[in-house]
């Protein structure tokens, strides 16, 4: 719903940090997505596609590491995964809850090309 | 020459700081502000008209409407109400964020406000994730909407201060099972303020005014 305006934030941060890193060109990219963060790969890609045009980080790469919703019964300290619906503890039938991973939302790191400092090692 | 580069930052940071910034001028006037989400048509315009009756005799408001395209019918009617009202058009964009929100501001005299009403763009997935520097999000579901919402869109629920459960007086017409939404939402959001009104007839809201009234009274201290 929203992928454009996240794509554009994703661009300016990606753009930033390459021209920190004095990088000639970026070519890949990981991002953290919860699965709670309502988040459409394709979409971003789609996006991306477009809007990273003459960049530095043209024809990146996007990789996304998806991160299933996790939840923690507070009751009887079972760990479980949503798969599609909430549901409530599968063990104990509890609605005392904490989700502890699937609402990530973050650029972990990003891949660039550098020119050789010194050009003389590039002989071999 | 290949070379890895670690970054993790939050993709919406830089809506965060705008956000920030929206809050420090928020606070700088002393002015309490909510965002109110909703789905389309479940009662944020008139929800929002009856809390300003009930408010306006003791406290200075002002709204912010949020809508995706350029009609001014929300807007017209909370001008009609007799409050400052400034219209953002997101131009098809579906949720408000903190860049037009600043700007928003911007337009009203603040320090003529004691309570700034933010009206966010009806849909329940995407306001969920753009912080407005707001102080307070509250979150409309309307009975009629049905009683599945929390378990088809979590993430709203997660980020929330306040539920209103309106449109309370169709209960006795629609199958909605109040204990099994309540439980989708403890589920996402423990003990949350939940208030269950009728915007159309009043009920309800002594509760949630006496609450908003405590927090902006806070705000102002």
């Amino acid at each position: 719903m929203h992928e454009l305006a996240v794509t554009e934030s994703l661009l300016a941060i990606v753009v930033q940090s390459a021209k920190e890193n004095r990088a000639q060109k970026v070519t890949d990219i990981t991002l953290s997505i919860g699965a709670l963060s309502s988040i459409i790969d394709d979409s971003v890609q789609f996006y991306w596609n477009h809007i990273s045009k003459g960049t530095v980080a043209e024809k990146a790469t996007l990789h996304f590491n998806r991160i299933p919703a996790t939840m923690l019964c507070l009751d009887c300290s079972t760990e479980f995964t949503l798969e599609d619906d909430l549901i409530p503890c599968p063990n104990c039938d509890s609605i005392n809850l904490n989700i502890i991973a699937g609402e990530e939302f973050q650029v972990d790191s990003i891949e660039i090309e550098k020119e050789e400092e010194n050009n003389n090692e590039t002989k071999s | 020459m290949k070379q890895r580069v670690e970054i993790v930052k939050r993709i919406l940071d830089s809506n965060e700081q705008l956000a920030e910034q929206n809050r420090k001028k928020l606070d700088n006037h002393q002015v309490f502000a909510i965002n109110v989400m909703a789905s389309p048509g479940a009662g944020k315009t008139t929800f929002i008209l009856q809390t300003i009756a009930k408010l306006s005799q003791s406290l200075r408001l002002g709204v912010i409407e949020g809508d995706t395209a350029p009609v001014t019918i929300d807007a017209d009617k909370i001008t009609a109400a007799g409050m400052p009202a400034v219209q953002i058009n997101t131009g098809g964009d579906c949720h408000l964020d903190a860049n037009m929100v600043g700007l928003a501001i911007d337009q009203l005299d603040l320090d003529e406000i004691d309570l700034l009403l933010i009206e966010n763009v009806g849909n329940l997935i995407c306001p969920a994730g753009f912080a407005l520097g707001n102080h307070a999000n509250i979150l409309i579901s309307s009975v009629p909407e049905g009683d599945d919402k929390p378990y088809k869109y979590p993430n709203i629920y997660r980020n929330i201060d306040v539920l209103i459960i309106n449109k309370i007086d169709l209960l006795p017409y629609v199958d909605f099972r109040m204990d099994y939404f309540r439980e989708g939402v403890e589920m996402l959001n423990p003990g949350l303020k939940t208030f269950a009104v009728s915007s159309k007839t009043g009920e309800g809201f002594e509760n949630w005014i006496a609450w908003l009234q405590e927090r902006v009274v806070g705000a102002q201290e």
